[in-house]
């Protein structure tokens, strides 16, 4: 019998020009064209799609959910966001209503 | 760590080193909503019940579409067939996606196939009865569609996030499976004496595997409380089975369509719930345990479907090796 547990894909589905290809699931497929193939039936049945990618799983490097707390903020990184600004109030009192 | 993460984490169970801190870890995390993705660390419960359901869950899609598959050549008109068709087609696809969930646990999709043909494992009781006429078909696509969609979007609201993504995308096609079923059942509601008696008798011969679809009873079932406390399941057997009832019963009677007299069904004001003779449910472990009216015959025709398509396996197979395939004259 034919062993059908093939390597898995990563699919991608994007549902209009412009718009980001999000992941969706995953499939087995004995290679990169057939997956392709397989998505289109598993992933594309219902909803609009424009274009679809399959990744090889094994080509995925990804960080491991345990050290999450590499993403958090060692101090206040307030300075690069625009909500750390006061510079609406600071405008307004020389002068500048026109928004930002 | 490479994707998706392939060694099992260790100290997942009950004495091991470390479990109580840990399990302490993940039982906060879980009571806070978050959800749990492959390789984190999960008790070996926790996981092994995931693969029960899931399991379980992938073949009822499979057993699912043998019946109304069955009927796709009688089906009345063209329309009819095609949505059929459409609907049996997704329900393949829903498994593929459960085997899928399933393996990010660790089971191998080949063990699960291999599982359900040999009997090993089970599918959802509804799906160990004939569907005996057109208007089976019809009460399957409604009333067991709606009560599948109950249970479904609870569990997408589940911990596992690949169970609960899987889910999130099944709901979304069984929407059309279900309004599809409503409409053959109106077909058959309002049309001929014939047809209007064809579907009572249909509910007459369903009503007890739906009642007892939700599985036993909360004072029967025994993986409740702990599926509750990981946020595996977030409603008991028996608070789905109101759910169901309330939103389809009063559609039944709206159709002029009756419950069989010996559940003696009677609406308590009160609790806002339907009240009946509660099913024996050592019947349905029995049912279950694969002795159905259909139970073997499912696993026959589920079992020649997967030889007979051994050929398609291996001409892929042989393509992605290089090999040549020879394709049928007429392709060509």
């Amino acid at each position: 019998m034919t062993d059908t547990q093939w390597p898995v894909f990563e699919v991608f589905h994007q549902q209009a020009r412009g718009e980001p290809h999000v992941h969706v699931g995953s499939i087995h497929a004995p290679d990169a064209q057939m997956a392709l193939v397989l998505a289109k039936e598993q992933y594309a049945r219902r909803m609009a799609c424009v274009n679809l990618w399959v990744v090889s799983a094994e080509a995925i490097l990804a960080t491991d959910y345990e050290d999450a707390d590499i993403f958090d903020h060692g101090t206040d990184k307030s300075y690069r966001e625009s909500t750390g600004y006061q510079t609406t109030k600071r405008a307004k009192a020389i002068g500048d209503t026109a928004e930002i | 760590m490479v994707y998706p993460m392939q060694e099992m984490p260790l100290n997942d169970k009950q004495g091991d080193p470390g479990y109580e801190e840990n399990l302490a870890a993940f039982e906060a995390r879980v009571a806070r909503g978050d959800k749990v993705e492959p390789g984190d660390w999960m008790p070996n419960d926790y996981r092994q019940q995931l693969i029960r359901l899931i399991h379980v869950h992938a073949n009822s899609e499979i057993c699912g579409a043998l019946p109304e598959g069955g009927w796709i050549p009688h089906a009345p008109g063209f329309k009819r067939k095609l949505a059929l068709v459409s609907k049996v087609q997704d329900e393949v696809g829903h498994a593929q996606l459960l085997y899928r969930a399933a393996e990010t646990l660790g089971k191998p999709r080949e063990e699960m196939v291999e599982e359900l043909i040999s009997g090993k494992s089970k599918y959802s009781n509804v799906f160990h009865y004939h569907a005996e006429t057109w208007a089976d078909v019809a009460v399957i696509a409604w009333l067991i569609d709606a009560a599948a969609i109950v249970n479904q979007k609870m569990m997408a609201e589940g911990s596992y996030g690949p169970y609960s993504r899987a889910l999130k995308r099944i709901c979304y096609e069984e929407a059309f499976h279900l309004t599809h079923g409503y409409d053959m059942c109106i077909s058959l509601a309002t049309g001929s004496k014939l047809q209007r008696d064809m579907l009572q008798d249909a509910i007459n011969r369903w009503w007890k595997p739906i009642m007892m679809f939700h599985g036993p009873s909360d004072k029967e079932s025994k993986h409740t409380e702990v599926l509750m406390r990981w946020r595996i399941k977030l409603k008991s057997n028996d608070a789905q089975r109101q759910e169901f009832l309330k939103k389809y019963v009063p559609k039944m009677f709206n159709l002029g369509l009756t419950i069989p007299e010996e559940w003696e069904f009677r609406y308590d004001e009160a609790t806002k719930e339907w009240r009946y003779n509660e099913p024996d449910w050592d019947e349905f472990l029995n049912v279950v345990r694969g002795n159905g009216p259909a139970s073997a015959l499912r696993l026959r025709t589920r079992k020649l479907a997967h030889e007979e398509g051994a050929w398609v396996r291996e001409a892929l197979a042989a393509a992605a090796a290089g090999e040549h395939v020879p394709v049928p004259v007429e392709m060509n």
